[in-house]
C-alpha cells in the first residue's frame, strides 16, 4: 500500500487530510445585557442565592438559550431557590452529554427547567470528570426526575447521591457498560449479502 | 334429474357432485385445511408495526376476521401463531423466548417488519439482529412498516404453507431433508457471482 | 397484639401460622390473620400484556383486589436510536427519530427539526408553505394519535366497537399521509430546513374530504362512550392526578389539562406560526380518566378546526417553496413521483449528470456528508399527543449530531403511574396506564 502524499492510512479518511481533528469551540460565557428575560431570572437567582457568583460557574447565552452552568456542590440549593423562590416549577428531566476532549469536565448533565407561572425557560448544567462522576440528585425537588436521573446513571454511568433507587432502567439489570458514552461502541453487526458483508454504520469510511 | 337442475340455475349440493357419495382426502390434507382456517394470532406487538397490526386487525379495510384470525389471544397458550410486530430488544429477548415456550405446537412465527427480520435499520448494541436469533421463524415480512396488505398477503402466504405441511412420517423426513441442506450450504457471503 | 382466643388458638410453625378455629367469633380471626401480611401477592403484568400499551411491565403487589403498591419496569423496548443518530448525518436523524413515538412520528421530526434548525439559525427562513404543511401534518398526527389512544384504551376497559370505529377513522387520515408523503406512518417527511416534497395534485380536495367525513364519524365513539353510565362509572374519580402532582412528576399533556391548568405549548409558546390559528385549548377539571377522554375527543375537533384553516393558507400558497433557500442545507432534489413509477426528479439528474459538474460535486457532498450545523445546543419543546415533546440537541459543529437527547412526555407520565393507581382496585390501573397514554417507543427510545 502506497503512502499518500497527507499520510492517509487505509481508506477510511476521504478528506485528504489525515487525522485532522477540528477543534470544538462551544459558546463562551455571555456577558451582560442576557436579553430578554434572562436578565432578570440572573438578577432574581442573584438577590435569592447570595452566593450566586460562587456557586454558577458559568452563565451562557447561545441561540435564544440561557444556560446556567452549576457547580455540583451547590446544585440542589439552587435548584431549591429556582423552584421555590423563582417559579421553576417543572423539570424537564435529566439529559447527559460526554464530551471525551473535555478533561476534568467529561461528563455534563443538563436540566432544562420550565416554569409555567411566568413561562420561562432556562437551563442548568453541571460538568462533572469522568473518574468522579457524582452529582447531587434533585429528587426531592423535582420529583419527576426520578427516572430521568436512573436513565443518564445507566447510560452515562453519572451517579446520584440521594436517588431513592438508582438502577438501570433502559438496559437490562445486569449490563456492563454505559452506552450513550462516546467510548462505548455501537455494537453493530456486519451485514451479510450475497457475495459480500457490509460493515455496521460506526465502521463504515467516514465522509467528514 | 342432477343435469336438469343445473339448467334451472338452482345451486347444487356437495352431495349431488360426488361420484358416490364419498369425499376422498388425505390426514395432511385436512389437517393442514383446518389449521390454517383458523390460526389464531398471539399479541406479540411490540413498537410500530404493532400498529399496523392492529389495523389489520381492527380496521375493516384491512379485516383479518374473513381469513379467520380475528381472535388475538393474550395467552400464549391458546395462540398458534406469533407475529413477532416490532423491534426485539436485549432486555425483550428472554420474553420472546419463552412467549414462543410456552405456545403449544404446532405454532408458526411471523416476523414482521425489518427490525424483527434482521434487526432493521438499528444495528446497534440494543436490538437483536433478526428474531430467528431467538425463535424459528416460518415468513419473513419486510417492510419499515409492512402495509396491512402486505401482514394479509404474509398471512396468505403461510396459510399455504400450513395447508402443505406434511405430518408425521413424512414430517420428520423433510425436516431431516431441510437440515442437511442446510449444514451443507454454501453461507450468503461467499455466493459468488451474484453481485455482477 | 395477638390476644389469646380460646377458640382460634394460633401457633407458628416452619410455614406460618395456623390457627385452628373450634368455633367462636370469625371476625377475632379475621383480625388475627389481617395483623400478619401474608396476604400479599406479587402480580407480574408482564412485557407481554393485552392491555399494557406495548411492551410496558407492571409489578402489582396486591392484597386482595386492592393495589398497595406498583412498580412500572420499561426498557423492554429500548432501541439505542440517540446514539445510532450520532453515527448519521442531520438529515437522516429523521428517520431515526420519527420511530421513537411511534404513533405520533411528524411530531417527533418536527421537534428534531425545529432544534436543528434553532442552531443552524434558519428559523426564519424555513418558508412559510413548509411551516404550515407542517402544522397541518402535525394535527393530522394528533387525530391519529388520539384515535388509537382512544381505541385501545375503551377495549382494554371492555367497549370493543369504538376499537373498530377508531381504526376506521385513522385509516382516514392514514391515506391523506399516504398521498402526501408517500407512507402511512414513520413517513421521515419533515427535514431540517422544510418538508422533503409538495403537496401532489388533488391533496386539497382529498383532505378537505377527510376532514368532512371525520366529522361525520366522530360522532360515532361520541354517542358510544360519551354519557354511557358503564363508561362513566368505569372512568370517573379514577386515575386522580391533581396539578401538585402534575407539576412535581414533569407531566404535561392530557393529564396536566385534566387537572384544569390550560397549558398547551401551541398557545403559550407558540412554534411554527400557531399563534395565526383559531383554536381552543381543551381543559377537564375533573383530573381523572373520564376528564381525559373528553379532552382527547374535543381536540379531535380542535385539530379538525385548525386542518381546515391550514388548507385554506395552503392554497393561498401554492407554488411557494417547500425547503429553505439555503442551498448549503437543503435538500437537493424535490422528488416526483416518475412514469417509471420510481421518485426522481430527472431535471435534477439531468441538470447534475449532464450539464454542470460543480452540481454533481455539490450534490454529492450534500448527500453523503450533509450539512455543517455551529457548534453549541438547542432545546426545542413542542405539544405532542401526549404532552411536552422536547428536543435537546448538541452540535460540535460536524455533519453528524453530536448528542440528540429527546425529552418525551410518556416518559415522565409513567412515572405518575403509582400515584394514580395505589390504593385503587387491580381493574382501575388499566384505566389509569390508558388514560395516561404511553408509547413505549418514546419512553425507551
Amino acid at each position: 500500500m502506497t503512502d499518500g502524499m497527507f499520510g492517509t492510512k487505509g481508506s477510511g479518511d476521504t478528506s485528504g487530510y489525515g487525522g485532522l481533528v477540528p477543534q470544538v469551540t462551544m459558546a463562551g460565557s455571555s456577558q451582560r445585557p442576557f436579553g430578554s428575560y434572562f436578565d432578570d431570572v440572573t438578577d432574581d437567582l442573584e438577590r435569592a442565592y447570595p452566593e450566586f457568583s460562587d456557586a454558577i460557574e458559568r452563565v451562557v447565552v447561545d441561540r435564544g438559550e440561557l444556560t446556567l452552568h452549576v457547580k455540583r456542590e451547590r446544585l440542589v440549593e439552587v435548584a431549591f431557590t429556582l423552584r421555590d423562590t423563582l417559579k421553576f416549577e417543572m423539570c424537564m428531566g435529566v439529559s447527559g452529554v460526554h464530551y471525551p476532549d473535555q478533561t476534568g469536565r467529561e461528563l455534563h448533565a443538563v436540566y432544562p427547567l420550565l416554569s409555567m407561572s411566568r413561562n420561562q425557560r432556562i437551563r442548568l448544567e453541571v460538568s462533572v470528570p469522568d473518574g468522579d462522576a457524582h452529582i447531587p440528585s434533585v429528587v426531592e425537588v423535582w420529583g419527576g426526575n426520578n427516572w430521568h436521573e436512573r436513565e443518564t446513571f445507566d447510560m452515562f454511568g453519572i451517579v446520584f447521591d440521594g436517588h431513592p433507587g438508582l438502577t438501570r432502567i433502559l438496559m437490562p439489570d445486569d449490563w456492563n457498560g454505559h452506552p450513550q458514552r462516546k467510548d462505548y461502541a455501537l455494537g453493530g453487526i456486519s451485514v451479510e449479502y450475497k457475495g459480500a458483508t457490509m460493515p455496521p454504520p460506526s465502521d463504515r469510511r467516514s465522509y467528514t | 334429474m342432477a343435469p336438469r337442475r343445473i339448467g334451472m340455475g338452482l345451486k347444487m349440493g356437495l352431495e349431488e357432485k360426488i361420484p358416490s357419495g364419498f369425499v376422498l382426502t388425505t390426514v395432511e390434507k385436512l389437517a393442514g385445511y383446518m389449521r390454517k382456517n383458523s390460526l389464531w394470532p398471539a399479541t406479540f406487538g411490540l413498537a410500530c408495526c404493532a400498529i399496523e397490526m392492529m389495523a389489520v386487525g381492527s380496521a375493516a379495510k384491512y379485516d383479518i376476521a374473513r381469513f379467520g384470525g380475528e381472535v388475538f389471544r393474550a395467552s400464549p397458550r391458546q395462540a398458534d401463531l406469533m407475529i413477532v410486530a416490532g423491534r426485539v430488544s436485549n432486555k425483550m429477548a428472554p420474553v420472546l423466548r419463552q412467549i414462543y415456550d410456552q405456545m403449544t405446537a404446532p405454532k408458526w412465527v411471523i416476523a414482521m417488519g425489518a427490525c424483527a427480520s434482521s434487526g432493521g435499520m438499528f444495528n446497534n448494541y440494543a436490538i437483536v439482529q433478526g428474531v430467528d436469533h431467538i425463535v424459528p421463524v416460518d415468513i419473513y415480512l419486510p417492510g419499515c412498516p409492512p402495509r396491512p396488505e402486505m401482514l394479509l398477503d404474509a398471512i396468505l402466504k403461510l396459510h399455504e404453507q400450513i395447508n402443505n405441511e406434511k405430518i408425521g412420517v413424512n414430517r420428520a423426513q423433510i425436516i431431516k431433508e431441510v437440515e442437511l441442506a442446510a449444514m451443507n450450504a454454501k453461507p450468503t457471503h461467499e455466493m459468488k457471482g451474484l453481485l455482477a | 397484639m395477638t390476644t389469646f382466643d380460646p377458640y382460634a388458638p394460633s401457633r407458628d410453625t416452619t410455614e406460618g401460622k395456623v390457627f385452628s378455629v373450634t368455633g367462636g367469633d370469625w371476625d377475632s380471626l379475621v383480625q388475627e390473620i389481617g395483623a400478619t401480611k401474608e396476604e400479599r401477592v406479587v402480580v407480574n403484568m408482564g412485557p407481554q400484556h393485552p392491555s399494557t400499551h406495548g411492551v410496558l411491565r407492571l409489578v402489582l403487589e396486591l392484597e386482595g383486589e386492592t393495589i398497595t403498591e406498583v412498580r412500572c419496569g420499561i426498557g423492554y423496548l429500548h432501541t439505542g436510536i440517540e446514539k445510532n443518530i450520532e453515527f448519521r448525518n442531520w438529515t437522516q436523524g429523521t428517520t431515526f427519530v420519527t420511530r421513537m413515538d411511534y404513533l405520533a412520528p411528524l411530531h417527533n421530526e418536527t421537534a428534531y427539526c425545529l432544534a436543528v434548525e434553532k442552531l443552524l439559525g434558519i428559523t426564519n427562513d424555513v418558508p412559510e408553505r413548509a411551516t404550515v404543511i407542517r402544522v397541518m401534518m402535525m394535527e393530522l398526527n394528533r387525530i391519529s394519535s388520539h384515535m388509537v389512544a382512544l381505541g385501545t384504551g375503551a377495549l382494554e376497559l371492555g367497549a370493543m366497537g369504538p376499537m373498530f370505529f377508531a381504526f376506521r377513522d385513522r385509516e382516514t387520515v392514514l391515506e391523506i399521509f399516504e398521498m402526501i408523503t408517500g407512507l402511512r406512518m414513520n413517513m421521515a417527511y419533515v427535514r431540517p430546513g422544510g418538508v422533503s416534497q409538495d403537496l401532489p395534485a388533488g391533496a386539497y380536495t382529498k383532505i378537505r374530504e377527510g376532514v368532512k367525513l371525520m366529522r361525520k364519524n366522530f360522532k360515532d365513539n361520541a354517542t358510544l362512550l360519551i354519557g354511557n353510565s358503564i363508561w362513566m362509572k368505569r372512568t370517573q374519580g379514577i386515575g386522580y392526578l391533581d396539578l401538585a402532582g402534575c407539576t412535581t412528576l414533569g407531566i404535561t399533556g392530557p393529564v396536566l389539562r385534566a387537572t384544569g391548568m390550560p397549558w398547551d405549548l401551541r398557545k403559550v409558546q407558540p412554534y411554527c406560526g400557531y399563534e395565526n390559528y383559531n383554536f381552543d385549548v381543551v381543559t377537564a377539571d375533573t383530573c381523572d380518566v373520564y376528564g381525559r377522554f373528553l379532552i382527547r375527543m374535543n381536540e379531535l375537533e380542535q385539530s379538525l378546526r385548525i386542518v381546515e384553516q391550514c388548507v385554506d393558507k395552503l392554497e393561498k400558497l401554492e407554488g411557494a417553496p417547500v425547503m429553505v433557500a439555503d442551498k448549503k442545507i437543503a435538500w437537493p432534489a424535490q422528488l416526483a413521483l416518475g412514469g417509471d413509477g420510481l421518485g426522481n426528479s430527472l431535471d435534477h439528474i439531468r441538470e447534475i449528470m449532464g450539464t454542470s459538474m460543480e452540481s454533481l460535486i455539490h450534490h454529492f457532498k450534500l448527500v453523503t456528508e450533509g450539512f455543517r450545523v455551529p457548534a453549541g445546543q438547542a432545546y426545542v419543546a413542542i405539544e405532542s399527543p401526549r404532552g411536552e415533546l422536547g428536543a435537546s440537541v448538541v452540535s460540535d459543529g460536524g455533519t453528524r449530531p453530536y448528542r440528540v437527547h429527546f425529552r418525551e412526555p410518556s416518559f415522565n407520565n409513567l412515572q405518575s403511574v403509582p400515584a394514580m393507581s395505589e390504593g385503587g382496585m387491580v381493574a382501575d390501573i388499566v384505566g389509569a396506564v390508558a388514560s395516561i397514554d404511553p408509547v413505549m417507543g418514546g419512553v425507551d427510545r
